[in-house]
């Protein structure tokens, strides 16, 4: 009785997300532009090993491991806006359109709707883990193979890199859905996303590693936490910022998911829908 | 399902009150709705009609009272869309989602497939906008969808709030053949509101009118008629004279102020009989009587006054 009531609530959250265009034009937009900064940076990298850390003053010379782990990983590093978007889009859009109130209708146990919601993103994240990867690693791969100190795919930290490239991503976008909960306005929320992603986040990494007391904090920023799970990142690798290790980057990544959602559910879900 | 579970269900709503901000939307309402009957719900913009349906449909919290479909609240109700059918508003659609799509995303909650999907789209006439995104829609396919949507668990009870709403007059003619096939040859309760007396005048059996969100009014269609026959004022000397008149003619008859006010005949009928009887008159003018008009009397009345 239960498990059909989650079954048939995770089915139409399911078609929900596939049955609009949206979907699949992030999808093709994230693979795209991972192909490209994997042909980038795996150009770059490969030409002047020294480029990317030069640039950023440590003087540090990657080496043709790390150089397979960076451009493996690029999507944790610089795409995960696309899978927060779609999934912060999937509460979002029910309050746009007002289809919050078919949907309650349907199912008036709130939790089940978002639990749902909350499940069904960790599995269109995986799509889309699985294409900003595979974009990134096609991308770069070429260069690697010839220019570089080969592709590193036989290597089993690589390896666990790129699956948990997949995962970060997958779970990023679980965490749009929380923010969906918490930032019900689209524009509001799509504005948030993009302030923090490209801007915030960026500025206090740097930032706060400059202020001596607070130079540990930035490790505990989601995108660091992201990268950390993935286990490299354009700005580790390079030395300039450190990460926590792998489990504790999982666990800081669904404590931002959970908390999101938590807080949404207590407040969001509670309200009156007219 | 077993049959007893599928024979009508009332609505049964005590006391509800709903206030937001300092505004009492719906202030201690009790209304009963039988199934097996096209209720209206009316009242004017405003009167908490939709606020009552949001409290009966479990998306907002009532201050105070209950609302109960069968005994049970909505939000109790293992698989409400199969129990209850609700359109509530006409833009409640993902522009960029297809009817079909629509109804696909609700459709496991029902427990229905893509074959039950298709059915009630035809139900209501839109098999060859299936496949077309609602961006597109008019209102009054839009206000078709909304129908094919609650239709979809093929409920026993049907919530609709103002579903004539962008529907053309021919659309208006299909809607109220299909609300009366549906209660009573399928035997479906339908509650269905409008502002508009006239609108659903053809097609319900019950009325309830609400104002100030409480209830002014609740009984058949053809007593909500009754209280709209002619009403005749009378001003004449001998009140008492036509008080016998009035009860031996059967014509319910009041007083008010000085005058005399008659239901049930005609000037011309009451003239008659004063003349027959040797009454005096000094004055007979005929008021009322439309249908509308008990609807705005009703309405317009204190709460509780017209009742």
């Amino acid at each position: 009785m239960n498990a059909g009531a989650w079954r048939a609530a995770l089915l139409a959250e399911w078609r929900k997300l596939v049955s609009t265009r949206m979907w699949w034009l992030l999808g093709i937009v994230l693979g795209a532009y991972m192909v490209f900064m994997g042909v980038v940076m795996g150009f770059s990298l490969t030409t002047d090993p020294s480029s990317m850390s030069g640039s950023l003053g440590s003087g540090a010379t990657l080496d043709g491991r790390q150089i397979a782990q960076t451009v493996y990983t690029l999507a944790v590093s610089v795409g995960y806006v696309f899978p927060l978007v779609i999934g912060a889009l999937s509460m979002t859009g029910e309050f746009r359109h007002q289809t919050i109130t078919p949907t309650l209708l349907a199912e008036p146990r709130r939790g089940r709707v978002l639990g749902a919601k909350l499940a069904v993103a960790g599995l269109l994240g995986t799509a889309y883990g699985v294409i900003g990867t595979a974009g990134a690693v096609l991308g770069g791969l070429p260069f690697l193979a010839t220019k570089g100190d080969g592709t590193y795919l036989g290597d089993t930290g690589v390896l666990g890199d790129v699956v948990f490239s997949v995962v970060a991503i997958a779970l990023w976008c679980v965490i749009g859905v929380g923010l969906g909960s918490l930032l019900t306005n689209q524009v509001a929320a799509v504005v948030v996303i993009l302030a923090f992603t490209q801007f915030v986040e960026p500025v206090l990494r740097i930032g706060l590693t400059a202020i001596d007391p607070l130079q540990g904090v930035q490790k505990f920023l989601p995108g660091a936490a992201a990268e950390a799970l993935a286990g490299s990142s354009l700005y580790s690798t390079s030395g300039m910022l450190s990460l926590l290790d792998r489990g504790w980057g999982a666990v800081v990544l669904l404590a931002y998911a959970a908390l999101f959602a938590l807080v949404g559910a207590l407040t969001t879900l509670r309200r009156d829908v007219s | 399902m077993p049959t007893t579970e599928r024979a009508g269900l009332p609505v049964e709503i005590r006391g509800l009150t709903k206030t937001f901000g300092t505004v009492r939307a719906v202030d201690g309402l009790d209304m009963v709705v039988r199934p097996g009957a096209v209720t209206g719900f009316l009242g004017p913009n405003g009167a908490g009609k939709t606020t009552t349906f949001r409290m009966l449909l479990g998306l907002v919290g009532p201050d105070g009272g209950s609302a109960l479909i069968g005994g049970r609240r909505y939000a109790d109700l293992a698989h409400p869309t199969t129990v209850v059918g609700a359109a509530l508003e006409s833009a409640s659609f993902h522009p960029g989602r297809t009817a079909r799509d629509h109804l696909r995303t609700y459709a496991p909650y029902a427990g229905v497939d893509d074959r039950r999907c298709d059915e009630v789209l035809a139900q209501v006439g839109l098999t060859e906008a299936a496949r077309r995104r609602v961006g597109g829609f008019s209102a009054g396919m839009r206000q078709r969808l909304a129908l094919a949507a609650a239709l979809l668990g093929d409920p026993q009870v049907l919530v609709l709030d103002e579903p004539a709403n962008g529907l053309d007059p021919e659309g208006i003619v299909w809607l109220r053949t299909f609300l009366r096939h549906l209660a009573h040859e399928r035997g479906r309760m339908i509650l269905v509101s409008s502002h508009v007396l006239g609108e659903v005048q053809a097609s319900v059996d019950d009325v309830v009118v609400i104002a100030h969100g409480r209830l002014v009014h609740e009984s058949s269609l053809d007593d909500l008629v009754a209280l709209a026959s002619p009403r005749v004022r009378v001003a004449s000397p001998d009140p008492a004279g036509f008080t016998a008149l009035a009860a031996d003619r059967g014509w319910p008859v009041e007083q008010d102020g000085d005058d005399l006010v008659l239901t049930g005949g005609s000037c011309a009928e009451v003239g008659a009989a004063a003349y027959r009887a040797g009454l005096e008159i000094h004055g007979l003018a005929e008021e009322g009587g439309s249908l509308e008009d008990v609807f705005l009397r009703l309405t317009g009345a204190a709460p509780g006054g017209a009742a």
